[in-house]
């Protein structure tokens, strides 16, 4: 029980992950692409806040009375990874709308032989 | 004991979400999925204290991710193609699940080694955790610990972090700033479409 | 979006107070959970709201394109510029004791600044894009009525 309690959440991170690397290798449609992508990295934001959970820990601001705190270093780590993963997304999404509008499709197979037809 | 309980089924509805984005081909469906996707991540980073992320994560995920990607659909796809279905795949599943299932087992083999979750005694809770969490209100007067590595102790970092985020921003006006040749290019491929 | 009276007024009613949430957020990230990159993409979460609810060219009409991209930069100069001060100060690179007389002082003062640029950055750079793909939308629109009205 202890062993299923303290690994459930790695498991179900990397079920999530490996859900959203399908996705990607799988996948024809590049605004679905993106979207695996993203899920991948929200597993890996789960993973490292999973890492620095710890049980009745408090959220790390400091406040008198309180002794025992989460530890902060995944927390800076993610709180970044996550707004530089936007400003990523964003520019994957914009790839995308050029590539639509060069192929006039964003289906993987179609590109690939509009491309081979040239 | 509640706190394992919201943790789990939080996680589970979120493994649902992403297996439903896998199975669903329609692409607003797709999108709208993974902005709850975001949310409940949202929620349980606060579950696991990490108030700073959930907060970062709500706006990000659920709101500003979702608005771009519903942009790009709207790009992407002529009003007459409403559905905006994406196609069916040609290949066969095997390959890929394959390699799926073969990384996923390696990953849960390489997760019996890790300490418990919680566990207060894991390696990554001894070694900087500590001297942040005891030296930066002596040090930075600031109670937020996460704030305080975030500015000062790790200020070069997230000088690295805002100058990437620039870059991006750049990048995207570069890419799809202009609007040259819009024009031509639609109508050309509604030309090819109808054909 | 003529007609959705009911997004308008609750927008309306919404849009001040994540602004309001948004400052706050940012200046008071020392203390409570918070800091320059949460408020950032609040504030340009409010911003996207008015330019879904009430159309893009009323949004660029609060903060226009060209502000933005002035903002982008200034954050990261604040930031790097930041940096600069302290050295030039006699400390290290983004050593903030020596900005002030004391080391907490000068700590207190560095966060709140390069917060600010974050802040700055953040938000922009996320309207920026915002800004850019509507853009786009709107111009492949404008040829689509273009074309076929020729």
């Amino acid at each position: 029980m202890d062993m299923i309690l303290g690994h459930y959440n790695y498991w179900m991170v990397i079920i999530i992950m490996m859900a959203g690397f399908y996705t990607v290798i799988s996948r024809g449609n590049l605004v679905k692409k993106i979207v695996g992508l993203n899920i991948f990295q929200v597993s890996v934001f789960l993973l490292y806040i999973s890492i620095g959970n710890v049980k009745d820990g408090a959220t790390p601001i400091i406040e008198k009375g309180v002794d025992l705190y989460s530890n902060p270093l995944p927390h800076v780590l993610i709180l970044t990874a996550i707004v530089v993963g936007v400003a990523t997304t964003a520019l994957g999404l914009a790839l995308v709308v050029r590539i639509k509008e060069a192929y006039g499709t964003i289906e993987e197979d179609d590109i690939h032989n509009q491309d081979q037809s040239l | 004991m509640i706190d394992n309980i919201v943790d789990i089924t939080l996680l589970s509805l979120i493994a649902i979400h992403a297996v439903a984005i896998i199975r669903m081909r329609s692409l607003f469906a797709v999108v709208m999925l993974f902005s709850g996707f975001s949310f409940l991540s949202a929620g349980l980073f606060v579950v696991m204290d990490a108030a700073d992320v959930a907060f970062t994560e709500a706006a990000v995920g659920a709101g500003i991710s979702t608005v771009l990607m519903l942009a790009t659909l709207a790009l992407t796809y002529t009003p007459a193609e409403a559905d905006k279905e994406e196609k069916a795949p040609t290949h066969k599943p095997w390959l890929p699940l394959s390699v799926v299932f073969i990384t996923g087992a390696l990953l849960i083999y390489g997760t019996y080694n890790l300490p418990g979750f919680g566990d207060p005694n894991a390696p990554s809770q001894l070694h900087v955790a500590p001297y942040y969490l005891e030296k930066s209100m002596p040090e930075t007067g600031v109670p937020n610990v996460v704030t305080a590595v975030l500015a000062s102790y790790r200020g070069f970092d997230t000088l690295g972090e805002v100058t990437v985020i620039f870059t991006a921003g750049i990048a995207v006006l570069l890419i799809i700033g202009g609007r040259r040749r819009v024009k031509s290019k639609i109508e050309k491929n509604g030309g090819d479409r109808e054909a | 979006m003529k007609h959705n009276l009911i997004l308008r007024v609750v927008s309306k009613f919404l849009i001040p107070l994540i602004i309001l949430f948004a400052l706050y957020v940012q200046f008071h990230g020392d203390f409570g959970p918070g800091g320059g990159f949460q408020a950032g993409v609040i504030f340009s979460a409010a911003i996207i709201l008015y330019g879904l609810v009430f159309g893009l060219d009323k949004a660029k009409r609060v903060i226009t394109p060209y502000v933005l991209r002035l903002l982008a930069s200034l954050g990261v100069l604040i930031y790097a510029g930041t940096g600069a001060a302290t050295i030039l100060l006699g400390g290290n690179f983004l050593q903030y004791g020596v900005l002030a007389s004391s080391q907490l002082a000068g700590q207190h003062l560095g966060i709140l600044v390069i917060e600010l640029g974050v802040g700055m950055t953040v938000m922009s750079v996320m309207l920026i894009i915002f800004f850019t793909f509507a853009e786009r939308g709107q111009a492949v629109l404008n040829s689509k009525i273009e074309s076929e009205r020729e």
